[in-house]
C-alpha cells in the first residue's frame, strides 16, 4: 500500500519537475503553454490519486468522506486545467502572438 | 511516512519558486496568467500535504477544494480579460513594454 503511494507521488514530482523545467526552458508561449497544461494536469492528478490512497489506510465513514472530497477534487482539476489551458492559448492567439521561429526575420531584429 | 510527505511538501515549494520566477518574468501579460495558473494548481495539493501532515486533511481538503476553484474562475476571468489586447508582444524585456508603448 505505501509503496503504491510513494510511487504514484514520487511519480507526480517528477512530471512537475519536467513541467517546471518546461516552463522555464521553452523559447515562446506556445511550447511554454503546451508543456505547462499536460504536465501539470497529470502530475496533480496522480499526487492526489496517491494522497486519497493514504487516506484509505483505515475504512470508516470519516475516511471515506475525505478520500471521495479529494478524489472530487481530483475530477476537477482533470476538467477545469485543461480548459483553463485552452483559454490562456486562446487568449495568446487572439492577441497575436507570434510564435517562435528559429531563424529572425529582419523585422523581428529591428523590433 | 510524515517525513516522506514532509520532504514531497518542501520540494514542491522550491518548483514552485522556479515556476514563480516564469510568473515575474514572463515577457508577455499571459505568461505570467500561465504560471500563476500553474502555482495555483500546486497550492491545492500543497494544501492537502498541509492537512496530512498535521492529521487534520478533514479541515484542509475544503479549503483545497475551495482554492481549486478560485483559481479556475481566476484563470478564465484573466484570460477573458487579455483576449483582446493587442499589444501582448513585448517590444523590450519583461517589465518595459508598456512605458514604451505610451511614448
Amino acid at each position: 500500500m505505501n509503496s503504491v503511494i510513494i510511487f504514484l507521488i514520487v511519480t507526480g514530482l517528477i512530471l512537475f519537475l519536467a513541467t517546471t523545467v518546461g516552463l522555464l526552458r521553452f523559447p515562446d508561449f506556445y511550447s511554454r503553454m503546451h508543456a505547462a497544461g499536460k504536465g501539470d494536469t497529470l502530475s496533480s492528478l496522480l499526487m492526489l490519486g496517491g494522497l486519497a490512497l493514504y487516506e484509505f489506510h483505515e475504512i470508516n465513514v470519516a475516511t471515506l468522506l475525505v478520500g471521495a472530497k479529494i478524489l472530487l477534487i481530483a475530477v476537477f482539476i482533470f476538467m477545469a486545467s485543461p480548459t483553463a489551458t485552452h483559454a490562456i492559448t486562446d487568449a495568446g492567439y487572439e492577441s497575436g502572438v507570434k510564435p517562435w521561429q528559429k531563424e529572425k526575420t529582419a523585422s523581428e531584429d529591428e523590433g | 511516512m510524515d517525513a516522506f510527505f514532509l520532504g514531497i511538501a518542501v520540494t514542491l515549494c522550491l518548483m514552485m519558486l522556479l515556476a514563480l520566477y516564469r510568473a515575474i518574468s514572463g515577457p508577455t501579460a499571459i505568461d505570467r496568467i500561465m504560471g500563476v495558473n500553474v502555482i495555483g494548481t500546486k497550492t491545492t495539493i500543497l494544501l492537502v500535504l498541509i492537512g496530512t501532515l498535521y492529521h487534520r486533511v478533514d479541515m484542509f481538503v475544503d479549503i483545497a477544494l475551495a482554492y481549486a476553484l478560485l483559481n479556475f474562475i481566476v484563470t478564465i476571468g484573466a484570460s477573458r480579460y487579455f483576449q483582446h489586447h493587442k499589444n501582448l508582444q513585448p517590444r523590450g524585456y519583461g517589465f518595459r513594454f508598456k512605458a514604451e508603448e505610451d511614448k
